[in-house]
């Protein structure tokens, strides 16, 4: 996917200092692994934390993708793979944030909590296109359920991702490109 | 009468839903083309054309454009003179169970996602089929049988509003509140938008309304002038939000604004607002 502007390449886990250089409104472009989680795997994944067991994946660095995929055709290791809507996750996400994820991916608007959240434990929401499930699932090279499989195409999955294209929204600064663009 | 096999609308019903999935509708990708010669911003134009891109490689690798394949609406008109042959096996099944049926062959055949919860407030168990589809049926003269079917993905299902207005209310008040709501769907669902608006009726009347006003070809008007005009006014303050494709700014926050009416109480103007997101799914069979 072309961009306007040429891209910040990151790969993951992200770390403190890749964090601190991204600023809302930059394009980046993401590799290696990142975990899909979307509504039901959230509240299972928070009452973990809450009864402080540990989750099902590593969360230091990660990065977490709000996405539940189309089952993938054969020679193909996912379907369509655009993101959901990333408000839906904010009641789960400062807890998550708070066990070290430094990374989540979806589309639209997060809440003030998560935004005063990725401030506090210096983390990043990025947007991915909505609807672009097609043209984004290029860019995701492997695909395997990892934890609640029972929850179908809500499982977590542990996707690898090459060169995935997204744009900073919410900064570790307390900017969002939604607010640059209504003040603009 | 005239008999149609059981099995070809349960046919027609999957291959509907499959090519909707599928293949961007030529009026959403020709207004998207439109959009691209007056669109300013050069971001949005970048995802514009991303989008048109999108829809070639899900056509091309026969993929969903979006991996939200939604819930299937299917908007059934049977002649009254049609008759639905089952097959023996099938005993009495009806024209419902028929669209049932393709709905779930269409998850299975066409690798959709299963994406209905059986309830919802208790275990929300997935129930794997995609089904049941929501069939709104009606009954028209003659011996053919008319199939829409829109998938209508959860993210813009979710900024859906209904509002009871006075009666003497101002066009200029209901308008403000159909363009606060476009506002306030915001990015979260996937701009630039179809927006469906249901005006009259009574209370589930008007927001059927609101659906069925998505299927009309974008680029059509109402018939009567007078809602004709307020579908361009409406289209003019949806594009002044500056919301653009993805919410990210622009000149481009909706690609058509339909207005469907019904008669209403004396008492009420009931107002509904039923928002599509960019990868607007329908299609339409005759059989």
């Amino acid at each position: 996917m072309e961009q306007e502007t040429a891209s910040i390449k990151l790969s993951t886990p992200l770390t403190d200092q890749q964090i601190s250089s991204l600023r809302a409104g930059a394009w980046v472009t993401l590799s290696g692994v990142v975990y899909a989680a979307r509504d039901q795997a959230h509240r299972r994944l928070a009452a973990l934390l809450e009864k402080g067991q540990p989750l099902p994946f590593d969360v230091q660095g990660a990065v977490i993708y709000y996405v539940g995929p189309t089952p993938p055709p054969p020679g193909r290791v996912i379907g369509s793979a655009g993101p959901t809507t990333a408000g839906r996750m904010d009641a789960f996400t400062p807890l998550l944030l708070k066990a070290g994820l430094k990374g989540t991916i979806g589309k639209g608007c997060r809440s003030r909590q998560v935004q005063e959240a990725l401030v506090q434990y210096r983390a990043v929401h990025f947007s991915a296109m909505g609807g672009f499930g097609a043209l984004l699932s290029r860019h995701i090279v492997d695909s395997r359920p990892i934890a609640y499989e029972d929850l179908g195409p809500e499982a977590v999955r542990r996707l690898v991702f090459r060169d995935f294209p997204a744009i900073v929204a919410y900064d570790c600064y307390g900017s969002s490109i939604y607010e640059q663009r209504s003040k603009g | 009468m005239r008999s149609i096999a059981f099995d070809s609308i349960v046919r027609t019903t999957a291959d509907l839903c499959i090519q909707a999935a599928y293949e961007l509708p030529e009026d959403i990708s020709a207004a998207v083309r439109k959009a691209l010669q007056t669109e300013s911003s050069p971001r949005a134009r970048l995802i514009l054309q991303q989008l048109l891109e999108n829809a070639a490689v899900a056509a091309h690798e026969r993929i969903p454009i979006c991996q939200d394949t939604g819930l299937t609406v299917v908007f059934a008109e049977a002649g009254s003179e049609v008759r639905i042959a089952a097959p023996p096996e099938k005993g009495s099944a009806t024209l419902m169970d028929a669209i049932q049926e393709g709905a779930a062959l269409a998850c299975k055949e066409g690798l959709l996602r299963a994406s209905v919860a059986a309830e919802p407030l208790n275990k929300r168990l997935n129930t794997n089929t995609n089904t049941p589809a929501f069939v709104h049926l009606s009954i028209v003269p003659g011996e053919r049988l008319r199939l829409s079917v829109l998938l209508k993905g959860g993210g813009c299902e979710n900024k859906s509003r209904f509002e009871m207005f006075n009666p003497t209310e101002s066009p200029q008040t209901v308008c403000r509140w159909i363009v606060q709501t476009v506002q306030d769907a915001g990015p979260n669902a996937c701009p630039p938008f179809v927006v469906g608006v249901g005006l009259g009726g009574d209370f589930e009347w008007c927001c059927l309304l609101s659906k069925k006003a998505l299927l009309r070809p974008v680029g059509s008007t109402h018939p009567d002038p007078f809602y004709a005009s307020l579908e361009e006014t409406l289209l003019k303050d949806i594009h002044a939000l500056g919301l653009g494709p993805q919410g990210l700014g622009g000149d481009t926050t909706a690609l058509a604004v339909h207005i469907e009416t019904a008669p209403c109480h004396i008492a009420s103007l009931p107002a509904a607002v039923n928002i599509d997101c960019h990868a607007h799914r329908h299609k339409t069979a005759v059989l």
